[in-house]
């Protein structure tokens, strides 16, 4: 047992230290502190994980390094691919502050006095996002888009205490598998929404003769997954209030550089995927569930998660705290609003550190970029005999485009080109399989677009 | 002349909010390809108008790189966490975030890699995580592992939901959920979360649960038993083999919270004391750090028939291509989008690479010697007692209680807490478990040395002798901190409460009350 050095970050852990703490303790061997362990659990030997024995850190890197060189990294075009993941700029200073060790390594703030920066840069983060959507009350944070907007229906249920909640029949596949999983106890109902063929938009018509005293709730996603922006948003509220429902948004963040905010058309719940906002790609996660409340008492009572506000200390000066905690599991246990506590402060604080860069004026022109770009692509792809986009409407950085055959062999010639292309349809849907879900952003240059248009016009002649 | 700890001093900046120092116009940031716009915009021919689009910009304050860097290091410097001294916070695990982590996790290879890219494109990093779904079931004594679940409180979810399901399927009503009155609230509430009615388990006087008033209340209704063992006490439940075949023999099922894993990893396994789930917290017990809050990442593991329940995509091999399996006949379906938080998951992967399975049982020792060691160094101080059964060792964690110290005193735990800060230390875990009065919960991790720990329970000492002698003095604190105490009754009053700066000009201006 133990050894004269000690292992990997355990400091004590030597032979040396070791026999000075058993020896204060009064016990010669540590299988003393197992005693009440019953003897036929403890394992014979230590389990077989790793690698077999200890690596310094020069090994591991050479260790990781062999699973490393099997991946392909595209930077030069950056992908072509979204699904509500796109690639964006994410500025070094935005990585840098997130790996400050006094944010890195604290845990949730729960001593005030001796985390105020990490609470102001939280409160920063729901001012700013406040001001983003146009609704008063953010809290900081759900996991990621997807949970942000499970939590907003079983909010929505709560505060109704009805049980049907209206979503788009095209809602984000993955979004809406996960909602399901979320609500499975709750005996909710969702009822889709049909879209218009031609414009992609949810249909105001079926969406009024579907809502009723029972709805809970009126989901859209603003633009939808298939990239289309929706126009009849404020008739969707006004609808949504009529019955007593509540409306609930998704938006994308960057997209609010050029569109109206949520809050500005009717919306009770904003919700969204933060991972444009300096989170970067990293395989799909860390991600930032946004959820923003409009300012009412109801509302805000039975919102999920952890909420900074401003205070004083006792000599009267500018203090952050916890609020409104009586919401929180730790304290309100199965009455809780939800049982999330770890939720992704530090991706929070890279959105507040991502916003302060940018800034009104550079959100709005990184917004203008992004459209642009995507447009450019829609063009020059309709030049060369893709139907892009396919749907009659204004759309943001994803769009879809139609090809004269199957997306999935195009794709894969795309890939021998170094090119990482679109989202195939027939993952969700088997009879989309001619078309593909783009997303373009501000790293796509002009030379990059025009690579991909020569490289699909050259496949789609073959 | 050598600096003392008692001069200690966090940063006091009166750092102004973003918005008093920022201005819209302002940005930090050269967007890229800007040279292109006037071209694009000629290509496309048309730009953004329509009732959807706004004609203002968003009112969000910019600033410069350089001021941006300063106002947020400055925001740094008044919070604290493991790099700058000890968190000892129980059942948090606040163990030491190995730096060559954060340089592997930053590679391309990783950080620039799209959630749904080809497979065929990700075999290096499929495979790690591969490993470390094997690993992690290994060492939980699990058939199978999924890596989707973005937190612990997200696993019990998991783990509540598949519970649910499994009864369903089986045809059988079972509405209620056991969860003893020691443990972590996130229990009661995933289990109400699922829809399950919450049972409260009271804790004997060993410390232990209350066996007489489990067989007592376990029935045909019992959906499952929500566990940690060892329990947030730091004690472990001798009596599990017990508790599990009660559950088992009622039909009913065990899910194991795995945030009080650290002092056991390695040396006993949940699977083979009788639990059919388990969650593991990356961020906890295998060193990925908490960042303030989060990201987190949890797992949760399954065996013999659960596994069809586990959350979907899992990882798997298939003549050495490894691949996400999406099937799914009985599976509750997705906790988030895509794959999991795969940044901590691989910090994961590189902690148990690094340490290996005797690496690992090192830890867990040491974590528990760390504990007990404390526990030698406190147990006959004036002011603190350890409740129930101080006979027994603890394992990752120990709660102590100072209610003698209120009752002689008035200085509470709360106040102790914040005395502790003045001295550079972070506070314990306060006011849990529920079941001890005035409850400190502290939980050193392997990471700390002899030394902090001796200096830790020297100064607990120290803040109870002054409780004794200057009281006020000792409910003054904290003094050294970037604020005085905070005042929470002012942070929470319905006149007050001001959750974003938004809010703060609204009641600036008289449009809320």
């Amino acid at each position: 047992m133990g050894s004269s050095r000690p292992i990997h970050w355990a400091p004590s852990s030597s032979d040396r230290d070791r026999s000075r703490a058993l020896s204060v303790m009064g016990i010669s061997d540590v299988f003393e502190l197992y005693r009440d362990v019953p003897h036929n659990l403890i394992l014979d030997e230590p389990p077989r994980v790793g690698f077999g024995k200890i690596l310094s850190e020069w090994e591991l890197r050479l260790t990781v390094e062999k699973f490393l060189s099997k991946n392909t990294v595209y930077i030069d075009p950056p992908p072509f691919l979204g699904g509500g993941w796109c690639p964006h700029l994410v500025p070094a200073l935005v990585d840098y502050i997130i790996s400050r060790p006094e944010f890195l390594t604290a845990y949730t703030p729960y001593q005030a006095e001796i985390n105020q920066g990490l609470m102001q840069a939280l409160f920063e983060y729901q001012s700013l996002i406040a001001d983003l959507v146009e609704l008063d009350v953010v809290n900081a944070s759900m996991y990621d888009g997807s949970t942000a907007v499970a939590e907003a229906f079983l909010m929505a249920l709560r505060v109704t205490k009805r049980r049907k909640i209206l979503v788009p029949e095209h809602m984000h596949p993955e979004y809406r598998r996960v909602v399901e999983t979320w609500l499975y106890g709750k005996n909710a109902l969702l009822v889709p929404v049909k879209y218009d063929e031609h414009t992609g938009r949810v249909s105001l018509d079926d969406l009024e003769s579907k809502i009723d005293n029972e709805t809970a709730a009126v989901y859209v996603e603003n633009p939808s997954f298939l990239g289309s922006i929706e126009e009849d948003v404020e008739a969707m509220a006004d609808a949504a209030h009529k019955k007593g429902a509540l409306f609930i948004v998704k938006f994308e963040p960057i997209s609010l550089g050029l569109l109206k905010p949520p809050g500005r058309y009717g919306a009770d719940i904003a919700v969204a995927e933060g991972q444009p906002l300096g989170s970067g790609l990293n395989y799909g996660g860390p991600g930032l569930g946004i959820f923003a409340v409009r300012w009412d008492r109801k509302l805000v009572r039975q919102m999920p998660g952890r909420i900074i506000g401003l205070t004083r200390d006792a000599e009267g000066r500018r203090a952050f705290a916890m609020i409104l905690q009586t919401r929180e599991q730790h304290i309100r246990r199965e009455k809780a609003t939800s049982n999330i506590t770890t939720n992704e402060a530090l991706m929070a604080v890279a959105a507040a550190v991502y916003l302060t860069l940018l800034g009104g004026r550079g959100l709005r022109d990184l917004a203008q970029s992004i459209w642009l770009r995507s447009h450019y692509l829609a063009k020059r792809l309709s030049e060369v005999g893709v139907k892009a986009p396919v749907f009659e409407s204004e759309f943001f950085k994803e769009f879809t485009a139609r090809f004269p055959k199957q997306y999935k062999a195009i794709h894969v010639e795309l890939k021998k080109r170094g090119i990482l292309g679109g989202l195939s349809l027939d993952r969700y849907w088997p009879e989309k399989s001619n078309e593909c879900l783009f997303c373009v952003t501000e790293l796509h240059s002009m030379k990059h677009i025009d690579k991909l248009v020569e490289a699909i016009s050259e496949v789609i002649k073959q | 002349m050598s600096a003392s700890k008692k001069e200690w001093r966090q940063a006091r900046w009166s750092e102004p909010l973003v918005y008093e120092i920022g201005d819209p116009q302002k940005t930090g940031v050269i967007l890229p390809y800007l040279d292109e716009l006037p071209k694009l915009a000629e290509r496309v021919g048309a730009r953004p108008q329509g009732k959807v689009f706004r004609e203002d910009t968003p009112d969000l304050p910019g600033l410069s790189e350089v001021e941006t860097a300063r106002h947020f290091n400055r925001l740094a410097q008044m919070s604290y966490g493991v790099d700058v001294g000890p968190v000892p916070l129980g059942s948090c695990t606040m163990k030491y975030n190995p730096k060559i982590f954060e340089e592997i996790v930053r590679d391309p290879r990783i950080k620039f890699l799209h959630p749904l890219q080809d497979e065929d494109t990700v075999q290096g990093l499929l495979e790690m995580l591969y490993l470390l779904e094997r690993w992690l079931a290994e060492l939980t004594g699990m058939d199978r592992c999924s890596l989707q679940v973005p937190a612990g409180a997200a696993g019990e979810l998991a783990g509540a939901l598949m519970i649910k399901k499994y009864h369903a399927d089986h045809g059988e009503e079972r509405d209620e959920m056991l969860v003893p009155d020691s443990a972590h609230g996130t229990n009661p509430a995933s289990a109400a979360m699922a829809g399950f009615k919450v049972v409260r388990i009271p804790t004997s006087s060993r410390g232990t649960i209350d066996l007489d008033a489990l067989i007592s209340v376990v029935g045909p209704r019992t959906a499952g038993l929500m566990l940690t063992n060892p329990s947030t006490l730091g004690i472990f439940e001798d009596k599990i083999l017990e508790v599990a075949k009660y559950i088992h023999d009622s039909g009913g099922l065990l899910y194991y919270d795995g945030a009080n894993l650290n002092g056991i990893m390695g040396i006993v396994r949940p699977g083979d004391m009788g639990f059919d789930i388990v969650h593991l917290n990356i961020h906890k017990t295998f060193a990925a750090p908490h960042g303030g809050g989060g990201p987190g990442a949890g797992v949760v593991c399954a065996k013999g028939d659960l596994v069809d329940y586990l959350p979907r995509p899992l990882i798997e091999r298939d003549d050495n291509r490894y691949f996400w399996n999406y099937s799914c006949d009985k599976c509750i379906g997705s906790m988030r989008i895509f794959y999991g938080n795969i940044v901590p998951l691989i910090k994961g992967f590189l902690y148990i690479a690094s340490l290996g399975g005797k690496g690992l049982r090192e830890v867990a020792i040491q974590s528990v010697i760390n504990t007990n060691y404390f526990i030698t160094l406190i147990k006959n101080a004036k002011g603190y007692e350890l409740p129930y059964d101080p006979s027994k060792p603890r394992k990752h964690e120990v709660v102590i209680s100072a209610k003698p110290l209120l009752n002689e005193t008035g200085v509470s735990a709360g106040d102790v807490a914040k005395a502790l800060l003045d001295h550079g230390l972070h506070a314990p875990t306060m006011y849990f478990p529920l079941i001890v009065d005035e409850a400190l919960m502290i939980e050193f991790t392997e990471s700390e040395p002899l030394e902090t720990i001796e200096e830790y329970a020297n100064t607990l000492k120290k803040i109870a002798e002054q409780a004794y002698t200057n009281p006020g003095k000792v409910k003054e604190a904290p003094t050294s901190t970037s604020v005085r105490r905070v005042d929470d009754v002012y942070a929470n009053h319905p006149k007050t409460v001001t959750p974003t700066y938004r809010v703060y000009l609204k009641r600036l201006r008289g449009e809320i009350k």
